[in-house]
């Protein structure tokens, strides 16, 4: 489904990602972790196409296709999906507007002709029920005066709407208590299929007990140190994560050195 | 020789054919109106509130004006036409600068509210022209003198004490010409004690390949306990330059909702002065301007508060695109006796490319210390975070950008009052950012 190899990407300037291979199959779920600033928003950045960052070598093959080449709407046609850490706040464009510009914009690449009023109505009350969203919320500016917890069960709710084969979840966990936490693993839980995959970019072993991984990978200074299954996820819950940058530093001291 | 002097020859030499086709009570303060032109010069660039707008340049071509009051051969209900009617309005035409009446219009007003030619209504009832024309514009502006001086027809818009009109008067000015014409029009509107009335003032111009020169001035008595929402509307052409100067005074306890929308324009300049004559009183500003290509609108106003407890909420904003021109200078006066004064203002815009220009600049005066008061201004680009959000969602980049822009002028449209009339223009700043050209059949609003 995925293939990353070598990646490189540098925001003004600096380097964040600094060689980065993965490979990610239908059917399944992987999770990244690793300490603050090691490059994983970053890297659900650039997947998706955000153009503040510079891809400055390496290849990203997605179903087939060359990822880099297409701007972020075709990314999204071809099925992947960003779920954003801090949802973008649109005031004056309402959730239903924006909605039916996705769905239309969608439909409209695969030569489809727009969807009829009521069959768009009936999607969104379906979709809205895989993540509890509040109906009041659909006619409000998109993303605007909504609370945290409201924001992430949007972002799954969007993901329930598009149907992506990919989907990026960039800390969806962060700000949500525990029931809200619950909701929305429910909801990615209820996507789950063998045709589709999920990165879920996480901090803490916390979401994991709700969203089972497949492979867990470890992101420091801007590369992939460690990958291994749901055990480790579990030893950085009890270990942190300074055995791993212990690790990765010595080896990089010993390089310096030679 | 300055752009001003063949107007002034032009009236030495025709001043006699012109006053022969004009009532006496428009010709009464023509002769003051020369003298202030001759006495004060046109300000220039280097004045610090017409920088932004070349005057001298606007009124230099050699423009026709219809003095004999030949009339044009259109027939308005044949070039004027719309094709959604939703809104219930009452239509009545200017073509150039002669009042056209309707057929169906009149009917549909009540009881105790006047629409008529300026003219016409000098003639009827010359006294209370007499009291009003020219009482609140100031000759010294250079524009209202020149009006003054030329000015031979428009509209008058009287309701009656007490009388509430359910209806939209909607006037529509119509350039219609073979030749470059100036049209010096007048509107005169009376609000009498608790009247309640909705206006809206649409400009056309229907021949696009002809330069005109449109000199409008606006003169509102909004009286005790009234109220007005004066919609002002431009749907004009890169060749149609205007010069629009509204006076307003408001008595105690008058509300009124001035609105000025600028669709499409060449170059435009807009003043507004306004003035709180009686206490409770408020007043709502609202403004939006699409400006792309080589257009350029240029929006001045100026809200006196003289007396205590008045209210008064600006919020203008315009969208510059190509290499268009913005520009917006407001000052808030707030005199010494006007304790308990809310004033706010607020301007912010969108500058689209690297050629266009915004200039803004918010003022305030204020003379006791007894005064909610604030004004700002922002001048920025389209969020790139946002447009990537809606592009992960799939939504294309022009339209994601369509949708902002869209987005941006949504408090503008929704201070709207009238819900039909919201709507229509909705969908009127939705296709214009859509890149919809300028006619009268992409106009939604409801004419015969």
């Amino acid at each position: 489904m995925l293939s990353v190899r070598d990646l490189h990407a540098e925001i003004d300037g600096k380097e964040i990602l600094r060689g980065i291979n993965l490979d990610v199959k239908a059917g399944e779920v992987h999770a990244i972790m690793g300490p603050n600033g090691s490059g994983k928003s970053t890297l659900s950045m650039v997947l998706a196409g955000n153009p503040a960052y510079t891809v400055t070598s390496g290849e990203v093959t997605f179903r087939g296709k060359d990822l880099l080449a297409m701007t972020p709407d075709v990314r999204s046609h071809e099925g992947l999906f960003l779920g954003f850490q801090y949802p973008v706040e649109i005031p004056g464009v309402s959730m239903v507007n924006f909605m039916r510009a996705a769905v239309n914009a969608k439909r409209k690449y695969f030569g489809e002709p727009p969807m009829g009023a009521s069959e768009f109505l009936k999607l969104m009350r379906q979709k809205r029920a895989v993540v509890e969203l509040d109906n009041k919320l659909a006619s409000r500016s998109v993303n605007e005066g909504f609370s945290g917890g409201e924001k992430k069960r949007n972002e799954i709710f969007q993901m329930a709407v598009l149907e992506p084969k990919l989907s990026i979840l960039d800390e969806t966990d962060s700000g949500l208590d525990v029931d809200a936490l619950r909701i929305v693993a429910e909801g990615v839980n209820k996507m789950r299929t063998p045709e589709n995959a999920a990165i879920v970019i996480t901090h803490y072993q916390r979401l994991l007990d709700y969203i089972r991984p497949d492979v867990i990978h470890v992101l420091y200074k801007g590369r992939i140190v460690y990958t291994g299954g749901p055990e480790l996820a579990l030893e950085i819950e009890k270990n942190g994560y300074d055995w791993i940058k212990a690790e990765v530093d010595a080896k990089d001291s010993i390089k310096g050195e030679a | 020789m300055g752009a001003i002097d063949q107007y002034l020859d032009l009236w030495r030499d025709h001043g006699a054919l012109l006053e022969s086709k004009s009532p006496s009570v428009l010709n009464a303060l023509r002769g003051a109106a020369a003298e202030s032109l001759k006495v004060n010069p046109l300000p220039g660039p280097k004045d610090e509130n017409y920088r932004h707008t070349d005057l001298e340049k606007i009124l230099a071509p050699d423009f026709g004006v219809n003095l004999a009051r030949v009339p044009i051969d259109v027939n308005p209900s044949e070039s004027f036409r719309c094709d959604v009617p939703q809104l219930t309005t009452s239509l009545f035409l200017v073509i150039n600068d002669s009042f056209a009446e309707t057929d169906a219009s009149r009917d549909r007003l009540p009881e105790g509210v006047d629409v008529m030619s300026l003219a016409a209504y000098a003639r009827q009832n010359p006294e209370f022209i007499e009291r009003h024309y020219g009482a609140l514009a100031d000759m010294k502006n250079p524009i209202v003198a020149l009006n003054t001086l030329l000015c031979q027809d428009g509209v008058v818009i009287r309701v009656h004490a007490g009388v509430k009109v359910e209806s939209t008067v909607q006037l529509v000015n119509i350039f219609h010409n073979g030749a470059p014409l100036l049209s010096a029009r007048r509107i005169l509107i009376v609000m009498e004690e608790d009247s309640d009335a909705k206006v809206l003032v649409c400009d056309h111009t229907q021949t696009p390949d002809v330069d005109f020169c449109a000199l409008q001035v606006v003169e509102i008595f909004a009286g005790r306990g009234s109220r007005l929402d004066f919609y002002d509307l431009e749907e004009s052409t890169l060749k149609t330059s205007r010069l629009n100067t509204l006076y307003l005074r408001q008595e105690e306890d008058s509300h009124v909702l001035l609105d000025s929308m600028t669709l499409f324009n060449g170059v435009t300049r807009n003043e507004f002065y306004t003035r709180f004559a009686g206490p409770h009183a408020s007043l709502r500003m609202l403004g939006l301007g699409i400006e792309d290509s080589e257009r350029r609108l240029d929006t001045y106003s100026r809200i006196s508060h003289d007396v205590p407890d008045c209210n008064a909420d600006e919020l203008f904003k315009y969208v510059v695109d190509d290499s268009a021109m913005g520009a917006f200078a407001g000052l808030i006066y707030v005199a010494e006796g006007a304790v308990r004064t809310e004033a706010y203002q607020s301007n912010r815009n969108l500058v689209g490319s690297s050629e266009a220009r915004m200039h803004s600049k918010p003022q305030l005066e204020i003379y006791n210390d007894d005064v909610k008061c604030s004004h700002g201004t922002a001048i920025g680009q389209l969020d790139e975070m946002q447009l990537f959000y809606m592009m992960t969602r799939g939504i294309p980049e022009a339209e994601a950008r369509l949708i902002l822009k869209q987005a941006f002028m949504s408090d503008v449209i929704d201070g709207i009052s009238l819900q039909p009339l919201r709507d229509r223009l909705k969908l009127m700043v939705e296709r214009r950012f859509a890149g919809e050209k300028s006619a009268c059949a992409s106009c939604p609003l409801p004419c015969p």
